[in-house]
C-alpha cells in the first residue's frame, strides 16, 4: 500500500477576471489574462493535504497538464502542502484541444506508473464546466468513484463518501483504490503560509510528455464557434 | 401652499447635537445662521431650472440628509440634481442673490459630517454629473464630471490599461468631485502621491455662479498662482467642483499582495524599513491592522484570519511591470523578513480573487466597526514611530469604559485610524476621549485629521494643528470667495472666525 494520492490541478482564468471573447469568435482571450488554480482543484489539494496530516496517506503528488505556466499552478499546490509535482507538458494545438478524455487518459496512466491509491480531482473546471474528468478516469482504471464529495472518511481499505446530489445528500462506501471529485463544501482551502511557500520552492516537479505515458492526445471535438450573448439594455421600472 | 413647509429651526437644533449630545461640545452644531428659508417662489425657480430634478419628497430627501455613519442628520427639504455645469452656475447665482445656504454633496461617504446639511441648507448633489469627458491614451490624462463614482472610473480605465491614482474603501459610492474637495488619501497614496499632485485641472463654480475654468490638462504650467490648489481639500466651502482632470498611472502588469503577522509594533516598523529597501520602487501600499481589528472582522463579518493570530498584521502590495522580477524581489524580501524574525507568519497572493480577499481584511475594518456599536473615529497623522503608542495610551486611559479600542491604517504614510466603540452614544466616554486624543496629537506635532478633513465634527479642533494666524488667513480666503458664506456653512472653519 503506497499510500500515494494523485491530485489533479488545472490552470484556469481567475474567476474574478472579466472574460472577453476573441473578435473572431473562436474562443476566449487568454493572453495576458490572470490565471490561477481552478477553485475545485484547490479544494482537492486541501483534502489530500488534510489526509496526509492525519497520517492516512503518505505522499501527495500534484499533477497538471498544460503549457509551461502550469508549473505555477503546481507550485501553488506544493505551497499548500503537496510533496512533489508532475508537469505533463502539453502546448500549442494539443493544448487547445485538451479535454477531459485526454486528461483522464493521462491521469489513468500516471496512477498506474506512480502506484497511486487515491486520485482526488475537482468536480469540474470553471472554464469548461465539463464535470467529466473524474468519472472518465475512474472508468478507464475500472476504479470506484465518489463524485461531488462534500465529506470524505477513510475507513480501513474503504472510503465513506457523502455526495451532494439534487435530492440532498447521498452516502456511499467504496473500495480503494478510488477516484474522488471535490465539491464546494468539502473543505475551505488553506492560505499557503510563508514557511510553506519558501519550502515549496525546493520541492521537485518532474517533466513528462503525454507520449511517454502512451497517451494519444488527438481530440475528436472541434469548437465551431464561441458566442457571447448580446448585452441587454437596462430596464425601466 | 405657503404653510406646507415646516419651520424646522428648533427641531434641527435638537437633531444636531453632535456626537457628544451636549450643545456646548466643540463638535456640536452652532446656532443657525440667518440665511433665508426656501419659499414657493424658490421652488418654482428650481423646478424650472432642473425639470424633474428638484426633489422635495421627504422620503427621497431623507437619505441625503444623513451621513454614512448615521451620526449626523440635517433637515433639508430640497435636493437638487443638476446635470451640467451651467445648471450649477444658475443655481448658485440664484442662491447667492437670495441668501440661501447650499450643501454640495457627492457620494455622501465622508466621515466628519461635512457632506450633509446641519439645518435646512439646500442639498446640491453631483450624482447626475457622471460623464467621462475625455481620456488621452498616451498621457493617461482623464477628464470627467465631478459626479463620476470612483469605482466606475477605475473600471473604465482598467479596460484601457490604466488605473486611478487613488483607491479607498468607499470606492463603490464616493465621487471624484468629493474626493478632490476633501483631498482624499487612501490606499495608494504611498505610491502615486496625493491629489494635490495628480489633479491637473479643475472646473469650479463659485458662490456667485461664476464658472472658473482651470480645467487644464497640462502636466507643467507655471503661469501665475495655482488656484486649483485652493479648492482641493476645501470641503465645498470655497466653490463647487464640477469637473476634474487627473493624471492616471498605467495599470501594473504584476500585482502581489502579502499579508504578514508581527509580534511587536517595533518589528512592524523594522519590516517597513526592510520593505522600502528591498521592494522600494514596486511598493504600492503598506497598511496595518491590530489584533483587535482582526477580532472584529472574525466576529462581525465572519472573515477568517488567513494566517495565525498575531498582535499586528501588515498588508503589503507591490505593483510592477514584470512579474518575474517582482516575484524575485518579493521572495528575497520575505526570506529576509522571516530569517531575521521580523515577521512570524504570512501569506502571499498573486491571483485576483485571493488579492481581493486579502485586501478586504484591511478595507472592511470600517464596516466591522459599525457592527460593534457606536463608533468614535479619529484619523491622526503622527511621526511613524509614535503611531501605536496613541492606541495603547488610549486603551489605558479609557480602561473598561469603552467596548473596543482599535488601531489600523496607512502606517506607510504615518496615518493612524484610531477607533473606539461603545454600546451606545456615551457623552461621558466622549469627554474622556476628547480633548485627550487631540492634546496627545498636538504634543507630537501631529495632525488631528490626516485625511478625513474637518467637516462639522472637527472644525473647532483646527487650532490643535494650525496656528491662529494661519487660520485667520483661511478666513480671509473664505470671505473673498464666498462673501455671504452660503457654501457649506458650519463646516471646516472654526466657529470663532465668524
Amino acid at each position: 500500500m503506497s499510500g500515494r494520492v494523485l491530485v489533479g490541478v488545472k490552470r484556469v482564468i481567475d474567476y474574478a477576471v472579466k472574460i472577453r471573447v476573441k473578435p473572431d469568435n473562436t474562443g476566449v482571450v487568454t493572453d495576458g489574462v490572470k490565471h490561477s488554480m481552478n477553485p475545485f482543484c484547490e479544494i482537492a489539494v486541501e483534502e489530500a493535504v488534510k489526509l496526509k496530516e492525519k497520517k492516512l496517506v503518505k505522499e501527495v503528488v500534484a499533477v497538471s497538464c498544460g503549457p509551461q505556466q502550469s508549473q505555477e499552478t503546481i507550485r501553488t499546490a506544493l505551497a499548500m502542502g503537496a510533496d512533489r509535482g508532475i508537469h505533463v507538458e502539453v502546448s500549442g494545438k494539443d493544448y487547445e484541444t485538451l479535454g477531459p478524455l485526454q486528461v483522464s487518459k493521462i491521469m489513468a496512466a500516471l496512477a498506474k506508473k506512480e502506484d497511486a491509491q487515491l486520485i482526488i480531482l475537482g468536480k469540474q473546471a470553471i472554464d469548461d464546466d465539463c464535470n467529466q474528468t473524474g468519472q472518465m478516469t475512474a472508468a478507464l482504471l475500472d476504479w470506484p468513484q465518489g463524485t461531488f464529495a462534500s465529506e470524505v472518511t477513510l475507513d480501513g481499505d474503504k472510503i465513506k463518501v457523502v455526495r451532494e446530489i439534487d435530492g440532498g445528500l447521498e452516502t456511499i462506501k467504496i473500495n480503494t483504490p478510488a477516484v474522488l471529485t471535490a465539491d464546494l463544501r468539502l473543505n475551505t482551502p488553506r492560505y499557503a503560509t510563508l514557511p510553506n511557500i519558501m519550502k515549496a520552492k525546493k520541492k521537485k516537479i518532474a517533466n513528462v510528455k503525454a507520449a511517454d505515458l502512451g497517451v494519444n492526445l488527438t481530440s475528436r471535438l472541434e469548437t465551431v464557434e464561441d458566442l457571447v450573448g448580446k448585452l441587454k439594455e437596462a430596464g425601466k421600472v | 401652499m405657503k404653510g406646507k413647509y415646516r419651520r424646522t429651526a428648533t427641531f434641527s437644533r435638537e437633531l444636531h447635537l453632535g456626537p457628544g449630545g451636549s450643545a456646548s461640545s466643540p463638535a456640536a452644531a452652532p446656532q443657525r445662521l440667518p440665511f433665508s428659508r426656501v419659499t414657493v417662489e424658490d421652488l418654482t425657480f428650481f423646478r424650472k431650472t432642473l425639470p424633474g430634478r428638484a426633489i422635495t419628497d421627504p422620503d427621497l430627501v431623507q437619505s441625503s440628509n444623513e451621513d454614512w455613519l448615521k451620526s449626523v442628520r440635517g433637515s433639508s427639504e430640497v435636493l437638487l440634481r443638476p446635470q451640467t455645469t451651467q445648471e450649477v452656475s444658475q443655481i448658485l447665482s440664484y442662491c447667492q442673490s437670495r441668501n440661501l445656504a447650499v450643501n454640495p454633496q457627492g457620494g455622501n461617504t465622508g466621515l466628519v459630517g461635512g457632506s450633509v446639511p446641519v439645518y435646512d441648507e439646500i442639498i446640491l448633489s453631483t450624482s447626475l454629473m457622471n460623464n467621462i469627458l475625455s481620456f488621452d491614451k498616451i498621457s493617461g490624462i482623464l477628464t470627467c464630471q465631478a459626479g463620476c463614482v470612483l469605482e466606475n472610473l477605475s473600471l473604465y480605465l482598467e479596460e484601457r490599461d490604466y488605473i486611478m491614482p487613488l483607491d479607498l474603501g468607499a470606492k463603490g459610492s464616493c465621487q471624484i468631485g468629493g474626493n478632490v474637495a476633501t483631498n482624499a488619501g487612501g490606499l495608494r497614496l504611498l505610491r502615486y502621491g496625493s491629489l494635490r499632485g495628480t489633479v491637473l485641472g479643475l472646473e469650479v463654480v463659485l458662490a456667485d455662479g461664476q464658472v472658473l475654468d482651470c480645467l487644464s490638462t497640462l502636466r507643467k504650467d507655471n503661469t501665475g498662482y495655482d488656484l486649483k490648489q485652493l479648492f482641493i481639500g476645501s470641503e465645498g466651502t470655497l466653490g463647487v467642483i464640477t469637473a476634474v482632470s487627473i493624471l492616471c498611472p498605467r495599470k501594473p502588469k504584476s500585482v502581489n499582495v502579502v499579508f504578514l503577522g508581527c509580534e511587536t509594533f517595533d518589528q512592524l516598523l523594522k519590516s517597513f524599513q526592510l520593505c522600502k529597501g528591498m521592494l522600494g520602487e514596486i511598493l504600492s501600499a503598506f497598511e496595518f491592522l491590530d489584533s483587535e481589528c482582526m477580532r472584529l472582522l472574525n466576529t462581525h463579518l465572519k472573515l477568517a484570519n488567513p494566517i495565525s493570530d498575531c498582535p499586528f498584521y501588515i498588508v503589503i502590495e507591490t505593483s510592477g511591470s514584470d512579474s518575474d522580477h517582482d516575484s524575485q524581489k518579493l521572495h528575497n524580501f520575505l526570506e529576509e523578513a522571516m530569517t531575521s524574525l521580523l515577521v512570524t507568519d504570512g501569506t502571499v497572493a498573486t491571483e485576483e480573487s485571493k488579492i481581493k480577499t486579502l485586501w478586504s481584511m484591511r478595507e472592511r475594518v470600517t464596516e466591522a466597526l459599525t457592527h460593534d456599536g457606536f463608533t468614535y473615529k479619529y484619523d491622526i497623522s503622527l511621526p511613524v514611530e509614535r503611531i501605536y503608542q496613541l492606541v495603547t495610551d488610549m486603551r489605558q486611559h479609557l480602561g473598561e469604559r469603552a467596548r473596543s479600542v482599535v488601531g489600523y491604517g496607512h502606517v506607510g504614510d504615518g496615518n493612524l485610524h484610531l477607533n473606539i466603540t461603545s454600546s451606545a452614544k456615551d457623552p461621558a466616554l466622549l469627554a474622556s476621549i476628547e480633548p485627550f486624543v487631540y492634546e496627545w496629537t498636538a504634543r507630537f506635532q501631529g495632525s488631528i485629521s490626516a485625511e478625513h478633513g474637518l467637516g462639522l465634527k472637527k472644525r473647532n479642533y483646527i487650532y490643535y494643528s494650525k496656528s491662529r494666524p494661519t487660520v485667520a488667513i483661511m478666513g480671509k480666503m473664505k470671505t473673498l470667495l464666498d462673501p455671504k458664506g452660503i457654501l457649506n456653512p458650519y463646516k471646516t472653519l472654526p466657529d470663532d472666525l465668524k
